[in-house]
């Protein structure tokens, strides 16, 4: 046996636990779903298609169509407003923190992700209610007159999003940045950039991987989330995860919340398609 | 296209081996009960343990078809009783997992006499499950905020008085059949050819609402002064907070209400079923009544009028234990929809909620 050829089995042997994890767990599962999709109920059985049904429900029901609109609408919110936010922040505890605080400044930036999900929901519906700290305060300044609602509407549901994925997206960009060379920055202002054009020029086109990637993720996690919307969004308007558990709690359509599951992964497969060529993990 | 059923647990097959593995561990001092929130209370399961020398694990589930997955999912003989909606007793027994109980041995004598529920618990003359809880849905106010008058009819809710101020409970089969009583039409009336004249009122109790919730949600709401009224809540919602806030309130319009009841059974396959007899006796006790009813997780009426020797005077107040007889002749229970209407309320539901 060549020395190549010891190399590739060694290097299947090590691989192949992980592939058989992602056969057994990700793969199998997942054509199980496509398959029960493509299924439906007959009175209260499943019963085994493969039938389309499902999928031109999906995409005829105005009530189907808006849930994926809102999943995309509220999702590319959260995403720009979490890097608009995020890309400042992490900059300023990169290059502006000194060395020594930055440790603490990144612990800070992380201690949202140490509470439960459920209860920072039920907080937010506590500080954005009408008797809330933040109408409260509004009123006490005189700012309004009368509590504005905020609470069980979308606007609710992006700012519980975005404080979460504000964290997140922080530290993907927080680790590209410290593995820039500072070289690049002097480099561009001995040529006469300004601070203004080293950034916009210089610093933020090298960072496009670790917000990318950032910005993937908080794509993913935030339209396939249930709690927030469903706890700040005061079930006003649904999106496809309140979908899908509506379909399975009383009548448990699994084909229908297959199907649905099956659209929200197509999502989020475009998704990677659309920023695939941006996303260079190993630079994160 | 030929039809067959779907191989469901087959293609759960995966899922059941962790789920085996989390089970609890069967063991004959152990009792696995799948409930509600209200049975996990230590005050009630501490007497049955400590009398029967026996460990009493719980896995809480909230919808029917969610109950009926786990154990779709489970390993026969992993849980021994089952806690269910009194309108889907039949769906779980035509799917075999209910053992037969005899009536004689549960004290149905001192039930309240609308709630033994014949038509619920059994099934072409067997008995599979026994009602151990009820009460209302209807409409729960903060009296403080609202005129009370209002509340005994259902149109105030229409009239634009408190428009951004309502929650809705989310849950299809009580808020429709309110709107159903507020149009005129009987729960056991409800069919596919009226379902549509809910339409128009139900979207319009939307457009008033200022958000649709689940249990918790409903109460934060209310607690927090977010709502001042929530249809479809009723004593299993305000009494958990009485004590905070007595302005918390409810009561029956003129219209009526719905009348809410849990059902206990022993499963099937149950590894220990004298003992998961034992548990549902217990259960239906006037003592295991009394902490039922008063549970931390949500209070409701016991159906053993017996409880109400066990329960004290302030516990009967929230309860309203004197009015049951008015209460109970004007409910009128869930609507039991076949399957095809069960589809169709759903599809009426989100459209609702998508307005």
């Amino acid at each position: 046996m060549s020395i190549e050829q010891a190399e590739r089995r060694r290097a299947s042997a090590l691989v192949a636990p992980a592939l058989l994890w992602t056969l057994a767990f990700f793969v199998l599962p997942f054509a199980g779903m496509v398959w029960l999709s493509l299924g439906h109920l007959e009175g209260r059985e499943v019963v085994a298609g493969p039938g389309p049904e499902n999928y031109v429900r999906i995409f005829t029901d105005p009530s189907f169509l808006k849930g994926i609109r809102v999943s995309l609408e509220i999702t590319l919110v959260v995403t720009v407003i979490s890097v608009v936010l995020a890309w400042p922040l992490a900059w300023i505890i990169a290059m502006r923190v000194p060395q020594r605080w930055q440790r603490l400044a990144l612990m800070l930036a992380v201690l949202p992700f140490w509470t439960s999900y459920v209860v920072r929901s039920y907080s937010w519906a506590l500080v954005l209610g009408a008797n809330g700290v933040v109408m409260q305060a509004l009123i006490g300044a005189g700012i309004i007159d009368e509590p504005v609602q905020i609470m069980a509407t979308r606007t609710a549901t992006v700012i519980g999003f975005v404080h979460f994925f504000v964290m997140l997206l922080t530290l993907t960009i927080y680790s590209n940045l410290v593995q820039l060379s500072p070289n690049y920055a002097r480099a561009a202002a001995d040529l006469g950039a300004s601070g203004w054009q080293v950034i916009r020029l210089v610093i933020l086109p090298l960072t496009l991987p670790g917000v990318m990637t950032g910005a993937f993720l908080t794509f993913v996690l935030c339209i396939g989330d249930y709690i927030t919307p469903q706890i700040l969004g005061g079930n006003n308007e649904l999106t496809l995860p309140q979908l899908i558990m509506l379909q399975l709690g009383r009548r448990g359509d699994f084909p229908m919340a297959s199907a649905l599951s099956v659209v929200l992964m197509a999502l989020v497969t475009l998704a990677y398609a659309a920023s695939a060529r941006w996303l260079k993990m190993d630079r994160v | 296209m030929s039809k067959t059923r779907f191989p469901l647990r087959a293609a759960l097959a995966g899922t059941a081996a962790v789920v085996t593995l989390a089970a609890p561990a069967m063991a004959a001092e152990e009792l696995n009960a799948l409930i509600w929130c209200d049975h996990a209370d230590a005050d009630l399961l501490k007497p049955f343990e400590d009398a029967h020398d026996v460990r009493v694990n719980t896995k809480e589930y909230e919808g029917t078809a969610a109950g009926l997955a786990i154990l779709d999912q489970s390993q026969p003989g992993d849980w021994d009783v089952m806690v269910i909606d009194a309108v889907d007793v039949g769906r779980a027994v035509e799917r075999g997992v209910f053992a037969p109980l005899d009536p004689a041995e549960f004290p149905m004598g001192d039930y309240f006499p609308e709630l033994t529920l014949d038509s619920h618990n059994s099934v072409d003359g067997t008995t599979y499950a026994v009602t151990e809880k009820f009460g209302y849905n209807t409409i729960a106010f903060n009296k403080a905020k609202v005129d009370e008058a209002d509340m005994e009819d259902m149109g105030s809710l229409w009239s634009g008085k408190y428009d951004g101020k309502i929650a809705i409970y989310d849950y299809y089969l009580p808020v429709m059949g309110l709107v159903g009583l507020s149009q005129g039409v009987a729960t056991k009336d409800l069919s596919a050819a009226n379902l549509e004249t809910l339409r128009d009122p139900l979207y319009k109790l939307k457009a008033a609402s200022r958000q649709v919730s689940d249990v918790v949600a409903s109460q934060t709401a209310l607690a927090t002064g977010e709502v001042d009224v929530l249809i479809g809540g009723g004593e299993w919602l305000t009494a958990v907070l009485h004590s905070e806030n007595p302005d918390l309130d409810w009561t029956i319009p003129k219209q009526g209400a719905l009348l809410w009841a849990q059902s206990i059974a022993v499963l099937k396959d149950s590894q220990n079923p004298d003992l998961a007899k034992e548990f549902v006796k217990y259960i239906v006790s006037p003592e295991g009544q009394a902490r039922l009813a008063t549970s931390s997780c949500y209070w409701g009426m016991p159906v053993n009028k017996k409880a109400g020797e066990v329960l004290d005077d302030s516990q009967k107040a929230v309860l309203r234990w004197d009015q049951q007889a008015d209460y109970l002749s004007r409910a009128q229970l869930y609507p039991v929809p076949d399957a095809d209407l069960d589809a169709e309320m759903q599809s009426m539901w989100t459209d609702m909620l998508q307005q």
